[in-house]
């Protein structure tokens, strides 16, 4: 209680500094709109269902391309952490590619695939695929062997450890994987959105080019505000739990 | 005559036979010889004490045992029937604790046990709780690993190991981290399951007290290469107690003969 209270005084005082800031005009209104023209323009596009709109095309476009690199990027992690030929040929791919920018998709995306959802879709891949095979390649050569050979003796069979016990023995490895995966899947989502106009649907990426198209500062922070959110909402939703539960199993949380 | 055959009637059978077993660890600068023809009968129900310096290829016997490796010469019988891989019959516990830490006591138990065919969930609990009983950590049926002390990991360890009701019991120095208090606990415990659940126990260690309290036999190895170089039959009552004056004359003997061994091999080395 006394938590959430201090949390709540600090962002209070946050926005109340913001509107003093405003309100002593040191700088053009033009560029620093006060805290109550932003919340009057994401009132407005709440009203009128854009704000909303684009949310959801945003995150159909992150959680879809999200969770097909996962299901990807799994698989192929284990598989170059098994055999060694995966090692020496996809390994090596995936470690350059992960070092690339997940950004420096998006030109090669428009070409490819024009003006589509496709192609937004591969942009986010691309940013969580990699990133999820080497943080599971590197999970499971982390995983004392003891594990498995205990795994053995109980009569587990090759398959059986390798799904049972290899896998969740990584976990703390997968779930910071995913996590970064998440970031850059995030960030390049919202750069090619920024960047391109995909007619399939605006997402917020969109909202925010044509806020600097209109010079509607209020709109520009309105929808940066509503991007920093979403990516606190998906932190203590998507991943919160699993820390949690990782640092309680694991005792590697701090006091 | 009726009185041989009922002697010959009441020798238990060999459980185990270590036949001929030499293992040698190859690295690229060079080749060692980690055991050598290696033979070997362990009875039902027979506990046994391997002990010798660290290095002996002691462990490395264990594991060949375990199935987890493979003997570069030589086989081993269980039951009759060659070893060729991990079997639930010859469960493991290792040095470290090696429970799954995903999981809780509950569920590293509950692992072997999924795995055996023919039960229930509800039977498969029932063990689980039995064996937790016996090691006396009932209480702590869904503790984290991490929250367990080492000894009680070690309690855990065993009744994970015990549940699947394996024949044979394979230890790999499992009280070899812990504190000499937990430890006498242990010795205590671990002879008493061994009498109720009447397994048949190779006991790896380096403590030679240890060996000589929970081992009907003792054997004790030499290194370079890994040989049987004695062996002792401990004719003591049980329940031993690791601080018993009879027992220390056994380890005395033991640890002399260990010493000898050592000084040859040095000598050896040096000339």
């Amino acid at each position: 209680m006394k938590r959430a209270l201090m949390i709540l005084i600090f962002f209070v005082a946050l926005i109340l500094i913001w509107e003093g800031l405003f309100r002593a005009r040191i700088w053009s209104p033009v560029l620093v709109p006060g805290p109550l023209s932003v919340g009057r323009y994401l009132d407005g596009a709440i009203l009128d269902g854009t704000l909303w709109h684009a949310t959801v095309v945003t995150m159909r476009r992150l959680l879809f391309g999200y969770f097909l690199g996962i299901a990807c990027g799994l698989p192929l992690g284990l598989l170059t952490a098994r055999f060694k030929f995966m090692e020496d040929t996809l390994g090596i791919v995936a470690l350059g590619l992960q070092t690339l920018p997940s950004v420096c998709w998006v030109p090669l995306a428009l070409l490819w695939f024009g003006q589509t959802e496709a192609a937004m879709m591969f942009v986010v891949i691309m940013g969580t695929l990699w990133s999820v095979v080497i943080a599971t390649d590197n999970g499971v050569r982390t995983v004392p062997p003891i594990y498995a050979q205990a795994a053995r003796t109980m009569g587990s069979s090759q398959f059986h450890t390798w799904v049972t016990v290899i896998v969740p023995a990584s976990l703390p490895f997968i779930v910071s994987g995913m996590k970064q995966g998440w970031a850059f899947a995030w960030r390049s989502l919202m750069a090619a959105e920024i960047y391109v106009t995909i007619l399939s649907g605006f997402g917020l990426g969109h909202l925010l080019h044509y806020g600097r198209e209109l010079n509607a500062m209020d709109q520009v922070i309105g929808i940066m505000l509503v991007i920093i959110v979403i990516g606190l909402l998906a932190d203590k939703i998507l991943f919160s739990p699993w820390e949690r539960f990782l640092h309680r199993r694991w005792g590697t949380m701090r006091q | 005559m009726m009185a041989v055959h009922e002697e010959l009637q009441n020798v238990p059978p060999e459980k185990l036979v270590v036949e001929g077993v030499s293992k040698w660890f190859r690295t690229r600068r060079a080749t060692m010889h980690a055991l050598d023809n290696i033979s070997l009968n362990i009875r039902e129900g027979e506990f046994v004490c391997l002990v010798g310096p660290s290095g002996c290829g002691k462990s490395t016997l264990l594991n060949i045992i375990a199935g987890l490796e493979a003997p570069d010469s030589g086989r081993v019988l269980a039951d009759g029937k060659p070893v060729t891989g991990p079997g639930r019959d010859r469960m493991v516990m290792f040095q470290e604790s090696a429970l799954f830490p995903w999981l809780d006591v509950m569920g590293n138990l509950m692992f072997g046990l999924k795995l055996k065919p023919n039960l229930t969930n509800k039977e498969r609990h029932e063990v689980a709780e039995y064996y937790l009983q016996l090691v006396g950590l009932q209480s702590f049926l869904h503790a984290n690993i991490h929250e367990l002390s080492g000894g009680m990991k070690q309690r855990v360890a065993l009744a994970r190991a015990l549940a699947p009701n394996p024949r044979v019991l394979l230890m790999d120095e499992p009280f070899a981290a812990l504190d000499a208090m937990t430890r006498e606990q242990l010795y205590r415990d671990i002879q008493e399951i061994w009498q109720k659940r009447r397994k048949t126990i190779i006991f790896v260690t380096h403590n030679v007290r240890e060996a000589a309290c929970l081992g009907d036999r003792v054997l004790l190895f030499s290194t370079h290469p890994g040989r049987i170089q004695e062996e002792f039959g401990i004719g003591l009552p049980r329940a031993r107690d690791i601080n018993s004056v009879d027992l220390a004359k056994y380890s005395a003997q033991i640890t002399r003969s260990l010493k000898r061994h050592l000084h040859l091999e040095m000598a050896e080395a040096a000339g």
